[in-house]
């Protein structure tokens, strides 16, 4: 209840206030650690399962046409109906939270991925098969390589999309910054609270799609000259 | 009993359906909210992107809405718009609805704008046609399809996210998922599955239609061009 009185101690219910981050630091770094936590957790698991599920629906034409819909039918159950049927298997708690927002995370990837595939000429594809590449090594050699932009870009929008889902787990009590916004929701609409813990939100999508920007052009060090 | 079954028998009780506050409200509200939602998308957006496909200038706006919207957290917005002047209420919820469905409609009637063959542009402007004109007959018809795409996505999301609005006690089918989690797990189980099917199947259903709407709005040769387009591109890639 101590936290409640520090609550008070603003004058009036500020939008920000230096007072309530400074009394809730503890608070509000646990909360930020644990939404970097699940978050990274979570675009991992997604991109290790959706990278072999693209190129087996690259290898497979037969397979593309069924994952390619699998994914978007997948993609319009709503966050919340998916945490509904989960939640009573999984129970409440991270692995919830988790299975959830990696789940949207690899119908993203596994989408850029396989444009990104797809995008390789058949030329260049030929030209490997002739130089005696077999198929795994145009794959790791060639494709792969070459489909890195459009795997990354997946990956960006999968990891700023699943930093703002990470909230809604506050349904099954972890939420990461979710709990900081809902919390503020229901101590009275404290504003204070909101506004950090949706601030804190944007900024830590924002720094890690600009992380994976940095690691993107590190990996295609042949794209550079061409964009500047 | 497994929670399935225990949805089957909550979803059995005709009183979970009639009461008030029961699912068929909750589907009232739901929809009514969805659908104000992407009406205001939809006079905010169109317009805009329209005209910014027809001046050829904001390509990047189009772009930086997107990506900012895809970081704020729906559960934030649905929070934040209620303590500003919207009040506590319906208003806020719909409006904070509308901001998710803004990106697709923005940038579907941006880019229907800018595929439309600069030929026919051209030649209307040859006719006489003035800038309006040639927006208004040549331009918007020519981007109908992707407008309907646009539209789809956009009521879609709106449908999925309404959900959420349940956070803030803004009703929806969502409510009754949160009135699940509200009991313990055990007892609230059945609940929590029967709320998640109703959701899940609405917002399938509504894709499932929007996409029959879709088909309809998109004429029949472009339909045909679209196709045989996707065929080539697939065959393209089917050199392994």
């Amino acid at each position: 209840m101590s936290l409640h009185l520090s609550y008070r101690a603003a004058p009036g219910n500020p939008w920000f206030s230096w007072q309530y981050v400074r009394d809730n630091s503890d608070t509000i770094l646990a909360a930020l650690r644990e939404h970097t936590w699940l978050t990274a957790r979570a675009v991992l698991i997604a991109a290790l399962v959706a990278l072999p599920l693209a190129v087996a629906a690259y290898w497979f034409r037969s397979l593309a046409g069924p994952i390619v819909a699998l994914t978007g039918v997948l993609y319009t159950v709503p966050s919340l109906a998916l945490f509904a049927f989960l939640a009573p298997y999984l129970g409440i708690g991270a692995i919830t939270v988790l299975t959830v927002v990696a789940l949207y995370a690899l119908l993203v990837i596994v989408r850029n991925a396989l444009a990104g595939l797809n995008q390789v000429p058949p030329e260049v594809r030929e030209a490997a098969e002739g130089m005696g590449y077999g198929r795994w090594g145009r794959l790791f050699r060639i494709e792969l390589p070459l489909a890195l932009p459009g795997i990354l870009t997946g990956v960006r929008l999968a990891t700023v999309s699943t930093v703002a889902l990470v909230t809604v787990g506050v349904v099954v009590g972890r939420g990461g910054l979710g709990q900081l916004i809902f919390a503020g929701f229901q101590n009275n609409f404290y504003k204070a609270e909101i506004m950090t813990g949706t601030v804190l939100c944007v900024l830590l999508a924002l720094v890690l799609d600009l992380i994976l920007a940095g690691v993107g052009r590190l990996l295609t060090p042949w794209l550079r000259g061409r964009n500047s | 009993m497994n929670p399935v079954q225990q949805a089957v028998v909550w979803l059995n009780d005709p009183l979970n359906w009639t009461n008030p506050g029961g699912i068929l409200d909750r589907l009232g509200e739901h929809l009514s909210m969805s659908a104000l939602a992407v009406l205001l998308g939809c006079l905010v957006a169109w317009p805009i992107g329209l005209w910014l496909g027809h001046s050829g200038r904001g390509g990047g706006l189009v772009l930086l809405v997107s990506n900012v919207t895809l970081a704020i957290p729906t559960l934030a917005l649905l929070t934040i718009l209620p303590l500003t002047f919207l009040g506590f209420g319906r208003p806020a919820v719909v409006v904070a609805l509308a901001v998710f469905a803004v990106p697709p409609l923005l940038a579907n009637a941006y880019t229907g704008v800018r595929q439309a063959d600069p030929e026919a542009r051209d030649a209307a402007r040859g006719m006489g046609l003035s800038g309006g004109q040639v927006l208004r007959r040549v331009e918007l018809p020519l981007a109908v399809p992707y407008l309907a795409a646009g539209f789809r996505t956009a009521a879609v999301q709106v449908v999925a996210t309404a959900a959420l609005a349940s956070f803030v006690n803004g009703g929806g089918l969502g409510q009754i998922i949160r009135a699940g989690f509200g009991l313990d797990i055990a007892a609230g189980g059945g609940q929590i599955v029967a709320g998640g099917v109703l959701v899940a199947g609405l917002s399938l259903l509504v894709e499932g239609v929007l996409a029959l709407v879709e088909r309809a709005v998109t004429p029949r040769p472009l339909r045909r061009a679209r196709r045989a387009a996707n065929r080539r591109a697939a065959d393209a890639t089917a050199g392994a």
